[in-house]
């Protein structure tokens, strides 16, 4: 050992935890900026959420979402900040994925891969 | 009511219910549906897409906390979480076919259910040695944890196929109510698999927003999570339950414990009659 620090559960949560920390703080400011533009947009305009509206398609869609992102659409913004904490959780998978692997722990590697199946089709839902 | 008025208020409210989700460790979404729905007069489709986004912000914003203690289990949270990722999407598409007025209702009934744990959790016996399934070193589910004195203590698991389903029906009802599930995830830890609960408690705030996560695709797609109202729920909830976490050492657990349940017990009842009415 060259004072290199031994890689096992416990340093594994960690890590994951700095991830997780970091990609809430991205999705807040994210989510901040995007809010703040969407009211000030829809300013003054009266609200009602009593009767249930399915959100518009490029809200719904990533691949219209990204065309109003670029437009600075506030909506848009908020939905992508949403996105990217979505993605928090999956990234703390993959890197399970990676942890165990190291581990030579071909069990958990196995069990790491379902889980991030399983959040794949989730996610593939939305495309 | 107009938009700036309305997130303001939107925000206050999850400040609250972050901030009383933490500090009684049931977090934050338990509160914010029945807070939308029967004050805010917020559709429960609405609430339910909302609060689902703010228990991801929490379960992973609260994570390096716990992360410090070395109290939770990677492999456990993972292991478990194929039960409620499957059973978190399950959920998601029982919420498309089932009524609101039956949602409003189920939700009602977990609210209670969570009311009757909390109040029981303040009451809890002492751990005494228990069996353990053999599974549990075959399972890598075998741990330890720091004993407070500088050592470790070591635990097993037992009853591992009956957590597991008890997970899946956690899974179930995170992707139908769009909440974290963390009362059940905690009972199939601490009550059926024998698990130190302090082991238990940090695990499942782990496992919360991976099993969220699950369902928080379809949510988006089916057009529940509004960006005007998730944005001040996010935040909201998130910063009330930063808050909540930091001075949960501090704070009179056992006092609030008893008001937080009432509220909740209360809150159950309403939308149990809502739900019956139809006024949801």
């Amino acid at each position: 050992m060259t004072g290199q620090r031994k890689f096992d559960d416990q340093r594994m949560e960690y890590i994951m935890g700095r991830l997780l920390q970091a990609g809430v703080m991205l999705a807040s400011v994210v989510v901040l900026v995007g809010g703040i533009l969407y009211v000030r947009d829809h300013a003054a305009a009266p609200m009602n959420y009593r009767i249930f509206v399915s959100e518009p398609a490029f809200l719904r869609h990533p691949g219209q979402l990204f065309r109003h992102l670029a437009a600075g659409d506030g909506a848009a913004i908020v939905q992508f900040g949403i996105l990217l904490l979505i993605a928090t959780p999956i990234a703390r998978v993959v890197f399970a994925v990676i942890g165990f692997a190291i581990e030579h722990d071909r069990l958990y590697v196995a069990v790491s891969v379902f889980v991030l199946m399983v959040l794949m089709v989730s996610l593939l839902y939305l495309s | 009511m107009h938009l700036e008025l309305f997130t303001v208020l939107i925000f206050g409210g999850a400040v609250i219910a972050g901030l009383l989700g933490a500090l009684t460790g049931l977090g934050g979404g338990v509160v914010l549906v029945p807070l939308l729905t029967v004050l805010f007069h917020v559709d429960i489709r609405y609430a339910i897409g909302a609060s689902l986004v703010s228990v991801i912000a929490t379960s992973s914003g609260a994570a390096a906390a716990y992360v410090r203690e070395g109290f939770s289990s990677v492999r456990i949270g993972m292991f478990l979480e194929m039960a409620t990722t499957v059973g978190a999407i399950f959920g998601a598409f029982l919420a498309g076919r089932v009524p609101t007025r039956a949602l409003a209702m189920i939700f009602g009934v977990v609210l209670i259910y969570s009311a009757w744990l909390s109040w029981q959790q303040s009451r809890r016996k002492q751990e005494v040695d228990h069996p353990e399934s053999p599974w549990s070193d075959r399972l890598r589910l075998s741990g330890s944890y720091p004993d407070g004195c500088g050592g470790e203590q070591h635990y097993k698991v037992d009853r591992i196929t009956a957590g597991f389903a008890t997970m899946f029906g956690a899974g179930t009802l995170s992707g139908l109510l769009g909440i974290g599930s963390g009362a059940v995830k905690v009972l199939a830890m601490d009550q059926v698999m024998r698990i130190p609960f302090k082991v238990s408690t940090t695990t499942s705030n782990f496992m919360i927003g991976v099993t969220a996560a699950a369902s928080a695709g379809i949510y988006l797609h089916r057009g529940y999570v509004d960006p005007g109202l998730a944005f001040p729920v996010m935040l909201g909830v998130l910063i009330g339950s930063l808050v909540g976490a930091k001075y949960l050492v501090r704070a009179q657990v056992s006092l609030l414990r008893t008001i937080f349940t009432l509220v909740i017990l209360a809150l159950g009842v309403e939308m149990i009659v809502n739900g019956w009415v139809g006024k949801l």
